[in-house]
């Protein structure tokens, strides 16, 4: 009487869920062998979560992509129309703009925010009194709803009312309007953006440097290293893993500011500011305001070529300068 | 190996330098919310006087807003959706996080990576035709389930919980199944409360994420009924663009439930920001 795959016991396994059969029967390359049983019921457990991806995910990737070459009227209808929207995008001088607008933004909000945040996680990683209560308020504003943040900041800097305008006026100087003047525009949403996400780079780079082991700083310091030269040559390059994740993560975060851009520097109308038109806004606009959903869509691929080529230079890139621990 | 004592401190003298920064910088954190606090907890006059009596602080502001905006359904719909979200996400991505950690099927490693290729796609290439199929096809436009399925399922999520099933022992399946438990079982009596820790925290990381989202809900609903928090606000912002006493009594109603569930659970809050950025480590 044959056992059913289920009742059968187990073959002792030599290590875990990527284990090698013992007797190794027929995998030819000893890797990781499947088996029949198993394979039902992962797409039972797989099921929802594949489901939900391939609706949701994959198939919209690629209906944008179909989209970004051609145009879809309101009544439906779709026409292939080529490269017609990708040339669109690129003779268009808004959406240069846009670009413009928004590399300032990765080029501004990114080494400050790394900065800060190491600078801040330098001083909390010391033995100091009241740590915990230092990261519970520099992390306040990550977890704030980034509307509210934005309707308090434009209150700040209001011309009238606001207290940084208050402290030019005691200073006797005219205070700028910082909301609806194009040269301040772009730094007023710089700021907001730093004052939300330092509290991120700085959680973060504490993990990262509590984890650098302690006889590293010690054996330098028996060297006669001095403090500044034992961050430079431990503190950093131990801690280069995680300045580039945080580059590449807040760069690609800055590439899709929208929401500080729409609530603080929006006109009554609703349009954009032109110095805070971001590429992102910029599709947001085209698709649900111009009703160019062709155009948009053109632009959101633009906007994923980006990512993805950013990303893999810097992946690229970070056998130059990251140090990996060889153990 | 490493030892995570305090490092030996790199500024050898008294710490008031840094306390100093520290607090600088603290104070600027804070500052936005003292004005939040402020400004909606004192009348109109004040804020245009730029001066804050002490007897005229009075919470009308609060109840005029509450007569203004239905900011009531706008908590229930946060509510609603946020929760869903989270319950789905963690659902799906356990489920699937099982497959992956202990199941054996073809395909298994192609598969787990086109899940990590799709954390690289930005959300605004999805979210067009997404649009188009949810609220012109399906018609699903100001209702539940469009605002909660396009976010309920999470590769992150699923990611993460991989990692943490890899590292319960394999020892207790193989128990599990000489008594002839099924592999639901084992995932719904075993694994499941053995995660109890990267369950909470990603369900409080999940849920932050999923109250504060702006850009889905923006797109996917019109009527006021079904907004969310940060919409309902944003529109509150349109109309009572200088009103800023009715503002700020909203923003610290929007982000009071957040504020007070990071309070209580920060510490798991850091831990899901910290295990994202250590990929899982």
């Amino acid at each position: 009487m044959a056992l059913t795959p289920q009742e059968q016991p187990l073959r002792p396994e030599r290590s875990i869920a990527y284990g090698q059969s013992a007797t190794n029967k027929g995998a030819g390359r000893g890797a990781f062998r499947w088996r029949p049983d198993q394979q039902w019921e992962a797409y039972f457990f797989l099921l929802p979560s594949l489901a939900g991806f391939l609706l949701f995910v994959i198939l919209p990737v690629l209906g944008s992509l179909l989209l970004s070459f051609g145009t879809l009227r309101l009544n439906g209808a779709f026409n292939l129309a080529g490269l017609d929207n990708y040339r669109d995008m690129l003779r268009d001088p808004v959406f240069w703009r846009a670009v413009r607008n928004t590399v300032y933004f990765m080029v501004t909000i990114v080494p400050l925010q790394l900065a800060f945040g190491m600078v801040l996680a330098l001083a909390l990683n010391q033995p100091l009194r009241g740590k915990l209560i230092y990261r519970v308020i520099y992390f306040m504003p990550v977890v704030t709803t980034i509307v509210a943040g934005a309707i308090v900041f434009q209150y700040l800097l209001n011309r009238n009312y606001g207290p940084i305008s208050q402290i030019f006026w005691s200073l006797g100087m005219q205070p700028p309007n910082f909301l609806a003047d194009p040269t301040w525009q772009k730094p007023s949403v710089v700021l907001l953006t730093l004052w939300k996400n330092t509290g991120f780079t700085m959680v973060i780079y504490l993990a990262a440097l509590q984890g650098v082991p302690q006889e590293l700083y010690d054996a330098a310091q028996v060297d006669g290293a001095s403090p500044w030269q034992r961050f430079r040559n431990v503190t950093l390059p131990m801690i280069s893993p995680t300045t580039f994740f945080l580059f590449v993560l807040q760069m690609i975060g800055a590439f899709q500011l929208f929401t500080e851009a729409f609530i603080m520097t929006r006109s009554s109308g609703g349009a954009p500011a032109q110095a805070t038109l971001t590429v992102v806004y910029y599709i947001y606009q085209n698709a649900f305001i111009f009703n160019n959903m062709g155009k948009a869509s053109a632009i959101a691929w633009f906007l994923f070529l980006f990512v993805f080529i950013f990303t893999f230079i810097q992946t690229r890139l970070q056998r130059r300068w990251v140090y990996y621990e060889v153990s | 190996m490493a030892t995570l004592a305090a490092p030996r401190p790199i500024i050898r003298s008294n710490f008031a330098w840094l306390h100093l920064l520290l607090i600088v910088g603290s104070a600027v954190m804070l500052t936005p919310f003292a004005f939040m606090l402020l400004v909606s907890l004192w009348p109109k006059t004040a804020f245009m006087a730029r001066s804050f009596p002490l007897e005229q602080f009075t919470i009308q502001n609060y109840v005029e807003v509450f007569r203004q905006i239905p900011f009531g359904r706008f908590y229930l719909n946060s509510l609603i959706v946020a929760t869903t979200t989270v319950l789905l996400q963690i659902l799906t991505s356990s489920l699937a996080a099982f497959a992956f950690s202990r199941l054996r099927f073809k395909g298994r490693e192609t598969l787990f990576l086109l899940y990590l290729a799709t954390l690289m796609i930005p959300f605004q290439v999805t979210m067009i035709p997404n649009y188009i199929v949810v609220a012109r096809f399906l018609q699903w436009r100001d209702t539940y389930q469009a605002l909660i399925l396009p976010t309920a399922f999470s590769a992150f999520s699923t990611f993460l919980l991989r990692q943490y099933f890899k590292g319960i022992p394999l020892e207790m399946d193989e128990a599990a199944r000489m008594d002839g438990a099924s592999s639901f079982r084992i995932w719904w009596q075993i694994i499941m409360p053995l995660s109890g820790p990267v369950l909470a925290t990603l369900a409080i990381f999940n849920f932050q994420a999923a109250w504060n989202d702006f850009l889905w809900p923006l797109i996917i609903t019109n009527d006021e009924a079904m907004r969310t928090i940060p919409i309902g606000l944003a529109g509150f912002q349109g109309q009572y663009s200088t009103e800023w006493h009715l503002l700020m009594a909203g923003s610290v109603i929007a982000l009071l439930p957040v504020l007070i569930l990071y309070i209580l659970g920060q510490n798991w809050f850091v831990r899901g920001i910290t295990l994202s950025g250590m990929g899982g480590r």
